[in-house]
């Protein structure tokens, strides 16, 4: 019981307290779990994160899920998980419910027309960022020709990631 | 009927969700803004800048957010998160259980080689499906958006790009 509040009380505090992506909070992440509670070594944490990136939906809660389950088993997962998830969502439904009432205010609105184009760039920089990292020119064009696709043509971007992994597979057999 | 529809949305979202939060961006808007028209390309620009700005991770804040702004209650919300999360918890829970068996496996890493060209992909089609009037109209937000790039290439925490972007807005708009 112990163990599981105690990952319970290490995600929330993850969840009320770290912004942005997963890239963001693994380093938090990394001092709650190895440096302050000695549940891995570090390089097993970072094994660790690599399958949580390459699973699908939000690497944070991927870690959570993985972190959980190798302390406790299920139920360490799922406190994890509670702990991750209470946060944020009690703050977001806050702004979601009150944001409305708010939303004709002229100074709400100046202030939403200076983030959005703050919006675009944050999304451009790890854009730049995985292109730099990526390998040979076939892959850029790829990553190209996935990028027109889906922004200007409508095509589902999941029928793009399973072709990108059936030429992983191909190319991994041969 | 939306409630059923937003969970099946989500779903998918959840299970095709690779590579985290701003691969996730393109995703929901395809099915939220493109398919379903559920909401306006303003109303979701301010829902990843709000998500953005609050802690947690961004795919579930702008889940929390949308499953609220479409239905306009609690349940929405508690709906879309919980499909968010479903596919990522049943697939990592099994990953945890074979882990040591899909450690340095050279398929999987062969798949997950070429499913990031199309990440790359799908986080630049989220920037320039935001390329509209409604962002960029005047020479100001253009200034700002080039700033933020640069303040956010140095690693300045986003929180504090978005933060003092929405102080200029105040300031000049």
């Amino acid at each position: 019981m112990k163990l599981l509040l105690q990952l319970f009380w290490t995600f929330f505090k993850i969840g009320a307290l770290t912004f942005g992506s997963g890239y963001a909070m693994i380093s938090i992440i990394e001092n709650e779990v190895v440096d302050r509670r000695h549940w891995f070594e570090r390089e097993d944490f970072y094994n660790q994160f690599t399958l949580a990136q390459s699973a699908p939906g939000p690497i944070a809660l991927n870690t959570a899920v993985f972190t959980g389950y190798r302390v406790r088993g299920f139920w360490g997962a799922a406190a994890s998980v509670l702990g991750m998830v209470i946060p944020s969502f009690v703050i977001i439904l806050l702004i979601a419910v009150y944001l409305h009432s708010f939303r004709d205010n002229s100074y709400v609105n100046a202030a939403f027309n200076g983030m959005r184009p703050c919006v675009v760039a944050l999304i451009a920089v790890p854009c730049v960022r995985l292109i730099l990292r990526l390998k040979g020119v076939w892959q850029i064009l790829m990553a190209a020709a996935s990028l027109a696709l889906i922004a200007f043509t409508g095509v589902s971007p999941i029928l793009l990631l399973a072709i990108g992994a059936a030429i992983g597979l191909m190319l991994a057999r041969s | 009927m939306i409630y059923l529809q937003l969970f099946l949305s989500y779903l998918k979202i959840g299970f095709f969700g690779f590579g985290g939060g701003y691969p996730m961006i393109s995703l929901i808007y395809n099915e939220i803004v493109t398919r379903h028209a559920w909401l306006t390309q303003a109303q979701f620009t301010d829902i990843v800048a709000v998500s953005q700005m609050t802690p947690g991770p961004i795919a579930l804040n702008c889940a929390t957010f949308v499953g609220y702004t479409v239905t306009g209650s609690i349940w929405g919300s508690v709906l879309t998160t919980l499909a968010v999360c479903a596919p990522s918890m049943t697939l990592m829970l099994l990953i945890a259980i074979f882990y040591r068996r899909l450690q340095g496996n050279r398929l999987m890493m062969g798949a997950l080689n070429w499913m990031r060209p199309v990440l790359a992909g799908l986080i630049g089609a989220a920037a320039v499906m935001f390329l509209n009037r409604e962002t960029f109209f005047d020479w100001k937000t253009v200034l700002i958006c080039v700033a933020s790039f640069a303040a956010v290439w140095k690693k300045v925490n986003p929180v504090w790009v978005l933060l003092a972007s929405a102080a200029i807005g105040l300031a000049i708009f």
